[in-house]
Parts: C-alpha cells; structure tokens; sequence
C-alpha cells in the first residue's frame, strides 16, 4: 500500500488518484485454505486412490513374504518401510505430479493467478495436504507389514515424523514435474516414473541391488524416508541416523517446495 | 429478436472507443495500442515462422460503472485482450491502465482490482460449491469469517443454496458455470472481467447472473468488461461494446449505434421444406443473391423489397414449398457483417 499512499507528482487536478488497491492474501492464511480445499477435494475424489495405493502397497508385502523371510532381518525391514513409504510416493510425488499437470493444461491456474495469492501459498498448501492425506493409508501399510513379517510395531510413531517430511519432498519433487512438463502426458509419465522408482528402489533388500542402482536409489529422496523408518524396527534403533535420515529428507523437502514455488511462478507469467 | 437496450443511453456518450473524460465518472480501463503475437502453430522451432497477431494496436476506453462487451466471433483475440488485462499474459507493446494503475508494468495489481470468471473451472472441479467460493474469497484477502458471511450471501443471491455442498464435478454445465461466477463475486471489486459467463446456463440463472451485475452496478458502481459471442446477450445487456475482429476494434459504440450502421435494412430468413422452388421467378432471382446455409436462405435488404418477397414467397408453389419464414429489423451480427467482419458472423 505504500506505493499508493505517495501522492502522484504534479498531478493535474482533473487527474484521477489510482484507485486503492484491495489487501493481497498473506501467506499463511491463504496457504490454510487453499490446505483445506484441498483436503476436502481428496475426499470427493482421492479415497478411492488411497485405496488404490494402499491395497498395493499391501500387495507388494504379501508377494514380498514369499521371498523374504520374516523375522527382524534387513529384508524384512527394507520391504516393511519401502511399502509404507511408497503409499506416500503414489499420492504426493505421482498423484500431485498429474494434479498440476492437468491444472496447467486445462488453464486451470489461471484461477490461482488472477487471485493476490502468494505462489508458495498454493504450492506448500497442495503439496501439504496431499502429503498429509497418505498418512492413513502408510500407518495401515506399515501396521500390516509388521504383523506379516513380525517386526516389532513399538516404533511405528516415527511414521508421523517419516510421512510429512518424506511427503513434503516428494510432493514438491510431484509438484515441480507437473508444473515444469511441457504437456500434461509428460508430467504423468514423470509422476508415474517417480513412483515406479520409490518402488523397485525402496522396496528391495538393498543388499541385492547392483552397486549403479544403489547410487539411484541413493538419489531418491524417498529412500532416506524409507531408511529412517526401517532403522526403528530394531530392538534399540540408531535414533541419530534415524535423524540424520530425516533432516535429508527436510532438506531435500526444502529444496524441491521451492522448486516447485519457482516453477508456479514461472507456469503462471 | 427484440431491441432492448435496457440501459439509461442518455448517461453513457455515444461514440468511439476514446474520449477520455467524456463520462462523469471517468475511465475504469484504458488500454492504448496493445499488441500482442503469437508464434504461429507450424511450432517455435520452425524457423522465422509467421507470426499470429492476436492483438494488433487495440484502442478502448472503458467506463467507470459501465458495462462493456467484447465480441467477435471464437479466435478474433477476445481472450487474448482479456488475458492481458488480467495480468495473465504480458503485451509486446502498448499500455493497460486500469483504475489508475499500469498493468503492464505491474500486472501483479489486477488480481487486487478485478476479479475474473475464465472459462475453465479445473481449479474448482472437485469442490463442493460453498468451499469453492468462500476459498476464493479467502485467496482475495478476507478473513475466514468475512469469507464465509460473503459466500452465503452470494449463494443466496445467485439461488445456488440448495447446491452449496455439491461438488462442482457432478453438476450441470450451466450450474457449474453458475458457481463459478459465485466465486468470481466474493471478495468485492471494483472491476468484473467475465468470458462468457452464462455458457449453458437456463434462463433463471442467466437472468439471476444479470441481476446480480446489475445490483453491483448500481449499488457500488461496479463496471464490468464482459466477453461474448452472443448477440442477443450483447444487444440486451451491455451499455457499450467493441466488436473485435483479426485482433482488431473494428467498432466501438452502443448496441443501438452499431445497429444505426445497417438502419433501413431488414433480414428475410427463409427456410425450404425440401429444394427451394427456384421455377417461381421471384425465388430465382432471390437465389442468386441470398445468403444460403443449407435449406436456410438469408437476405438482407430494404423494408420495400422485403415486403415484396414476402408477398411472393407466401402465395402459390412457394409457400407450399416454405417451412418457415422471419422478418426481423437487423442484429448487432448484421452490424459486424456490415462492418466488414470476416468468418462469416458471430454466433457459431
């Protein structure tokens, strides 16, 4: 407002002021209701794909139990906190990949930037309750998975840790492909690529990979949620890894939130 | 078609798109010489390609408390204008004024002066009606409580009550478009941009949509830039309106003053069960100047003629012939025909 509140130079009399400008939305508001919009979007339309992404990721530990065995093993806890973690990885990374992808295409962020909303209110508030929708699903997978291989769920809290900070990575990594793709089919392919990744790599026992695709999985942002979480099934878990584990995937969430804010700006001028 | 200008026209000047200072309540939006290309669609990489010039040296002036239409027929650089006065696309040249304020430079300050129905809802789809418009009045800067109070007034008002939990998804197209206009208007503003706003709506809500502008109007002196390609909308509603054409204002006037250009000449639309009978004589003289559009045959010409050919057309082998018959005073799409408006009218 203080742009206005400068009298214009030499103004002629018969010169107009500039009309007031109406308050722009401040950032955390506007982030708490685009947030909450989004929440209530997941409900009419997204339960059925958090099904869909539980059911698989239960399916992915059923079929596992064939080859690994149970008991508190390394394989045992890769499979148990890959599945879980990559409940998070369908919804926040492919699911929010498609979401901005099909926005842009169809000019539907348009709406977005003709309202006096911060960018990062709009990206922070889909990328938040996306992420924040897959806890439900992950505590199920991550429950199942624990009984089916009888690991210890006495640490299972540390999901509500694991979840908001893997999910803010991997839905701005989500948000940022759907918004830089040139075409909507390109950000689905890059959303489906994305989880297809979370899978194989944070799925199998590390130990079996090829020393190449252990530096891609290294890569993945969704592999340091997924190593935070297996460090807990052990009887005494190595909480300072377990941290340094999550303060990657902080970063990492850092890093591709503003990406991603950087890239709205740059679909919507 | 009726002739209705609803509006007071002693208020408003009648004339050119300029003219700063005519009107006592001064402009709302002055855009000077905008331009604006495209690459043309053969792709950015095909070398030097020629460029599409959506907008090419646009002129007008805007009212305060006016409602101003564009129209012209789909791809005449309606949207492109309006795209630029948003904000959301920034011109290769020229100048955007709006209340004051230059768009072009600050094209981050329409979102806090006008408020814009685009013709996409993607944004909205999936929520329910009342969120979908209390969000947007929140992303307009009020309060949650300022929100939620303007969102049930304005539900009220456009009759939408009884659909305000229904995701826009699973409603109609004229409801859904209906919802969308709902959300345009919490969060007041003095400036309503609207692209085509009643598209498939009923006739309640089309006229539910006119009241709601026209209270604004007259309650705030809201002025309202509105994007059409339909006549009857454009004739009935609007104070003044720029017919735009290839990216151009090829008329500024009232609906009234663009009709005055073809004053005097009357359409005869005709429409033939089967084959026109062209052995009657009147008919075949008649089919080498109509306008033909399958089984329609359309004329335009003097009251007299007119009245000839319906005398003709109305006896004998001709009427048995004759399915359907309307002689109208001319539209504002005999007005842009008149002016030289190319692909062949507006409605389409």
């Amino acid at each position: 407002m203080t742009l206005l509140d400068a009298p214009t130079a030499a103004a002629a009399p018969s010169a107009a002021e500039p009309a007031p400008l109406a308050p722009a939305a401040r950032l955390l508001p506007a982030l708490a209701a685009v947030y909450r919009a989004q929440l209530a979007r997941a409900k009419v339309a997204r339960i059925p794909l958090l099904f869909v992404a539980t059911f698989q990721s239960v399916g992915i530990l059923v079929m596992m139990r064939g080859v690994v065995d149970p008991g508190d093993n390394p394989a045992a806890r890769s499979v148990v906190a890959g599945s879980s973690v990559l409940v998070v990885a369908f919804v926040a990374l492919n699911l929010l990949a498609q979401y901005f992808g099909r926005l842009r295409a169809t000019g539907g962020l348009d709406h977005y930037a003709t309202l006096p909303v911060p960018p990062a209110a709009v990206v922070l508030g889909a990328a938040g309750a996306y992420a924040s929708f897959t806890l439900p699903g992950t505590l199920v997978t991550a429950g199942f998975g624990a009984w089916l291989f009888g690991l210890s769920a006495a640490n299972l809290w540390v999901l509500l840790a694991v979840v908001p900070l893997a999910g803010a990575a991997l839905a701005g990594l989500g948000a940022a492909c759907g918004l830089l793709a040139p075409r909507q089919e390109i950000a689905t392919l890059l959303g489906q690529l994305g989880m297809s990744a979370a899978l194989l790599l944070g799925v199998l026992p590390v130990d079996h990979l090829p020393t190449v695709v252990r530096w891609l999985r290294d890569l993945l942002p969704s592999t340091y949620g997924v190593e935070a979480f297996a460090r807990t099934f052990g009887d005494r878990p190595d909480w300072t890894a377990v941290l340094g584990d999550l303060s990657v995937c902080a970063a990492v969430a850092l890093g591709s939130l503003t990406l991603a804010t950087w890239a709205y700006r740059r679909a919507t001028r | 078609m009726s002739d209705t200008d609803r509006q007071a026209p002693q208020a408003l000047p009648r004339g050119g798109a300029d003219g700063p200072g005519l009107h006592p309540a001064g402009p709302c939006c002055t855009v000077r010489g905008l331009a604006k290309s495209y690459p043309s669609g053969a792709g950015r990489r095909a070398a030097r390609a020629e460029a599409i010039r959506a907008n090419d040296g646009v002129d007008l002036t805007i009212h305060r408390g006016e409602i101003f239409g564009l129209l012209g027929p789909n791809g005449a650089g309606k949207s492109t204008l309006v795209r630029q006065l948003t904000g959301l696309l920034r011109p290769d040249g020229g100048s955007i004024d709006i209340l004051g304020h230059d768009i072009v430079r600050h094209p981050e300050r329409a979102a806090r002066l006008l408020a814009y129905l685009g013709q996409e809802s993607s944004a909205l789809d999936e929520l329910p009606v009342a969120l979908a418009a209390e969000t947007t009045g929140r992303l307009r800067g009020l309060t949650r409580a300022e929100a939620r109070a303007a969102t049930a007034e304005v539900l009220a008002e456009l009759g939408l009550e009884p659909l305000a939990a229904r995701p826009l998804a699973k409603l109609s197209g004229g409801q859904r478009r209906l919802a969308c206009f709902a959300a345009a208007l919490v969060g007041e503003r003095p400036l309503l941009v609207l692209d085509e706003p009643t598209t498939g709506m009923d006739p309640v809500a089309r006229r539910a949509v006119w009241s709601a502008v026209d209270r604004r109007r007259a309650e705030r002196g809201t002025t309202v830039l509105l994007v059409t390609h339909n006549v009857i909308e454009a004739e009935t509603v609007l104070d003044r309106v720029a017919v735009i054409d290839e990216g151009r204002v090829i008329a500024c006037d009232t609906p009234g003053g663009l009709k005055a250009l073809v004053d005097g000449d009357v359409r005869l639309d005709l429409v033939w069960r089967t084959e026109a009978p062209v052995e009657v004589p009147a008919v075949a003289r008649l089919a080498e100047r109509a306008e033909r559009t399958g089984r329609r045959w359309t004329v335009r010409t003097t009251p007299e003629d007119a009245r000839d050919l319906v005398a003709a057309v109305t006896t004998g082998p001709a009427f048995a012939a004759l399915d359907d018959f309307t002689l109208a005073t001319p539209s504002l799409e005999d007005a842009y025909l008149k002016l030289g408006g190319r692909n062949g009218g507006l409605a389409k």
